[in-house]
């Protein structure tokens, strides 16, 4: 039955837990109430993408944009909507610093500078139902190459393109995949990373969440290409969701026979089994992943032999990100041409000599809009930040962006015109990682930044190798030292000569990279160190050693008129005072538990 | 022990060595822990020394040797949770309960853990407790969370 509107509501995981499904039922009954049930249907989609502003909901085919609802919002909004035709100003999307609200979600900004490839179908479809895959154009590429390409020709194509891996190393994924098919054996693996380990990513798990088939298909293609009868994917226990949806797809799409035997009755036959990580950042790494699905603890090997050579129970196996292979059927579907038209460099004689498509990002931190975002290859940071993100929350100061998760560095502002590409990123001594970009405004440490992930790279250290195991920790001690106030300037000069030792002697790229977060703010923001080295004094107010609390009597009388609540939460018994009188801290109790700052409704509280 | 859940998990996953990682799995997401006896029994019935069970139940971040409370709290210190204050409300929650992260009441009511990244990096910090998820959690509301439970 065809509806004259959809409501599509977001059921992304940071929705769902706003209560998203709350108000989808509410909806579904007042729209029943109003007799409206034949008329106007409701949806749950994948990540929408703007979890700032969730939960929210689009209604199609106008593409209105509702945001921030509540329950009881709704009985009104379907009211004047959906019975009187009016737009409900209050519930629509306001930029920052503006008056006028824009209704329709393809005019806000946040959306109108994104180029969605991977991301095509989110928010459009039911990624439990895979008939609306199919309805949009789903696995007409895989028929494609079944019925028209041979392997040869879908590799040439892949390698046209200019793809290269979106899981953080960026190898040009039509060569690994040639490699692995010209390595002779009976058997030949394809494996989906969808460990996605970065503590501040989750592109991988909402792509999977959106759009489940699309990474499916494009495991379909890559077997058919190198010779593949057996798929894994790999995927992080800590995100249900994407698993639920991920069996569910798979089901379905072996009821319909595009996995098993004799898929569109031609030679080829492809089985996917799902295995889940067991909380192990280093199960990412290659090596590592294959040893965990073996059953194994995941240590890395050193790659004298490649895994596309011996990999996965020592066959020649083929691992891909999640984002990477849900790029493959669109790239089929519509040309290397198309795919490599977009992005920076030339890819025709150097497969290293650009960066093609689009790459997806989550977008955390100190920006307005949070969120996840696809862009094309070679749009410049500033853009994505002051742009898409609009700009820093509370009208602070920016002061770095993050990308590449632990392995990757901190840019600072001088460098915000950089192109998202991968050689422009790793030059600077960063990296396009797998997706994670968090933004960091003036009341961050960047020596407490670079400290966090360290201290995450160091505890997931799988401890084979010395560099890595001793390294990092000695590394670690250094930074602890300086956010105490108890570094010294020789300090530096080691914690950098360390970095360096342990870049080049670790057995993997866990080690070998978790020094970039230090090194770029070494380099970058150099001067920080200094402070709390030679002043003793942290920039970003935050490291608690180098802080005291203060009330200023003028706003605790004037405004609050000794109010009392930060003395009734303050868990030390730190601030003295009685109501209608000005309190003080008392510091040498005070265990700067920062409380009295985020009660203070009069800003009375500052940080020195 | 519940020696029937366990054997029903065996059955689900092919009596092979390489199932031993889902098959704990399974295990720890019905107990909440892997006690001594099911890891010896898991042992013999895959045919994967006691030893590697061990070195696994111990490698992998997922698995706990001691029981979690009723309600274990997980706090999110990954990297959006941190700029907004994650630690912060770790110490908060510790010392509204007088445990630290890792141990469990002395009533078995809550455990405390961090967990890297959950995925809602937009309603940072935030905190789950059992299967509910709290987000933008103020760390004046904590005791108010807790008392929920
Ligand atoms: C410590 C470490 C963690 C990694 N984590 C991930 C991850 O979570 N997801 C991912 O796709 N790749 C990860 N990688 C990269 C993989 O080893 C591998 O290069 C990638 O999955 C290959 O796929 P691609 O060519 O499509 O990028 C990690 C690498 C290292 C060294
Ligand atoms: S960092 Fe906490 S949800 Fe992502």
């Amino acid at each position: 039955m065809a509806y004259r509107t959809y409501l599509m509501v977001c059921a992304g995981t940071g929705c769902v837990a706003n209560q998203s499904m709350k108000i989808k039922d509410k909806l579904e009954s007042e729209i029943r109430k109003r007799g409206l049930q034949d008329e106007v249907s409701v949806v749950t989609t994948g990540c929408n993408g703007f979890c700032a502003v969730g939960p929210l909901m689009v209604v199609q085919p106008d593409g209105i944009f509702y945001q921030l609802l509540k329950e009881t919002d709704i009985p009104f909004l379907v009211e004047e909507h959906f019975v009187k035709g009016r737009l409900v100003k209050e519930l629509l999307y306001t930029p920052p610093r503006e008056k006028a609200p824009i209704p329709k979600m393809s005019d806000i900004p946040f959306f109108a500078d994104q180029t969605l490839i991977v991301l095509r179908n989110r928010g459009l479809i039911n990624p439990e139902n895979i008939d609306e895959y199919i309805a949009r154009g789903g696995y007409q590429a895989l028929a494609k190459v079944l019925t028209l390409m041979t392997p040869d020709q879908v590799i040439q194509e892949i390698k046209a393109s200019g793809l290269r891996g979106r899981g953080g190393g960026g190898f040009p994924t039509g060569i690994k995949w040639e490699t692995c098919k010209n390595v002779p054996s009976d058997t030949h693996y394809v494996i989906c990373n969808a460990d996605e380990g970065d503590p501040g990513a989750f592109m991988d798990r909402s792509t999977i969440e959106s759009d489940p088939h699309a990474v499916i298909e494009g495991m379909l293609i890559g077997a058919y290409a190198i010779g593949s009868r057996e798929g894994y994917v790999y995927i992080r226990n800590e995100y249900p969701i994407a698993l639920e949806r991920l069996q569910v797809a798979i089901k379905q799409a072996r009821e319909y026979g595009l996995l098993g035997q004799k898929i569109f009755n031609k030679d080829f036959d492809f089985e996917i089994r799902i295995v889940r990580g067991a909380g192990a950042f280093v199960c990412g790494e290659s090596t590592a992943l294959m040893a965990s699905i073996e059953g194994r603890p995941g240590e890395p090997r050193a790659k004298y032999v490649h895994t596309v050579e011996r990999g996965l129970w020592d066959k020649p196996t083929c691992l891909n990100n999640v984002e990477t292979w849900a790029n493959v059927p669109q790239i089929i579907e519509k040309g290397a041409g198309w795919f490599s038209s977009i992005g920076t460099g030339d890819v025709t004689s150097d497969a290293w000599g650009g960066s093609k498509g689009t790459k997806v990002f989550s977008l955390a931190g100190k920006v307005n809009n949070t969120g996840l975002i696809e862009v094309p290859m070679g749009i410049t940071l500033r853009k994505i930040i002051f742009d898409i993100g609009g700009g820093i929350k509370d009208g602070k100061k920016f002061k770095a962006v993050q990308t590449g998760g632990p392995s990757g560095g901190f840019i600072p502002e001088s460098l915000l015109d950089l192109p998202v590409d991968y050689e422009e990123l790793t030059k600077v001594g960063s990296m396009m990682g797998s997706g994670g970009m968090v933004v960091a405004d003036e009341n961050n440490c960047m020596v407490d930044m670079a400290k966090y992930f360290l201290a995450f790279t160091q505890a997931e250290s799988c401890g084979k190798c010395v560099p890595c195991r001793e390294g990092t920790k000695r590394m670690l001690d250094i930074l602890e030292k300086i956010t105490v106030g108890k570094g010294t300037e020789e300090d530096l000069v080691l914690l950098e000569e360390l970095s360096n030792m342990v870049v080049e002697s670790s057995l993997c790229a866990l080690g070998g990279s978790a020094p970039n977060p230090v090194l770029t703010t070494l380099k970058y923001f150099r001067e920080e160190y200094e402070a709390h080295v030679k002043d003793k004094h942290c920039p970003g107010h935050s490291c608690r050693e180098l802080i005291q609390y203060i009330i200023d009597p003028e706003l605790c009388l004037g405004k609050g008129h000794g109010c009392h609540v930060c003395a009734k939460n303050c868990p030390d018994g730190a601030i003295v005072g009685e109501t209608k009188q000005v309190h003080t801290i008392d510091v040498m109790k005070c265990g700067k538990c920062g409380i009295c700052y985020d009660v203070c409704k009069f800003d009375a509280i500052h940080i020195e | 022990m519940d020696a029937q859940a366990v054997e029903t998990i065996l059955q689900n996953h092919p009596k092979d060595p390489s199932s031993i990682i889902q098959v704990l799995l399974d295990i720890q997401n019905e107990l909440y822990y892997l006690p001594r006896e099911v890891l010896e029994h898991v042992s013999k019935s895959l045919n994967v020394p006691l030893s590697r069970t061990y070195s696994l139940a111990t490698f992998y971040k997922a698995f706990s040797l001691k029981p979690k409370g009723k309600y274990p709290i997980a706090v999110c210190t990954g990297t959006a949770c941190h700029v907004q204050g994650a630690v912060r409300i770790l110490e908060q929650i510790e010392r509204e309960l007088s445990i630290k992260e890792g141990e469990t009441t002395p009533d078995k009511k809550f455990s405390v853990e961090t967990v890297r990244c959950l995925g809602c990096c937009g309603l940072a910090p935030v905190v789950t407790v059992g299967k509910n998820l709290h987000g933008k959690v103020p760390m004046a509301k904590v005791s108010k969370i807790l008392k929920q439970y």
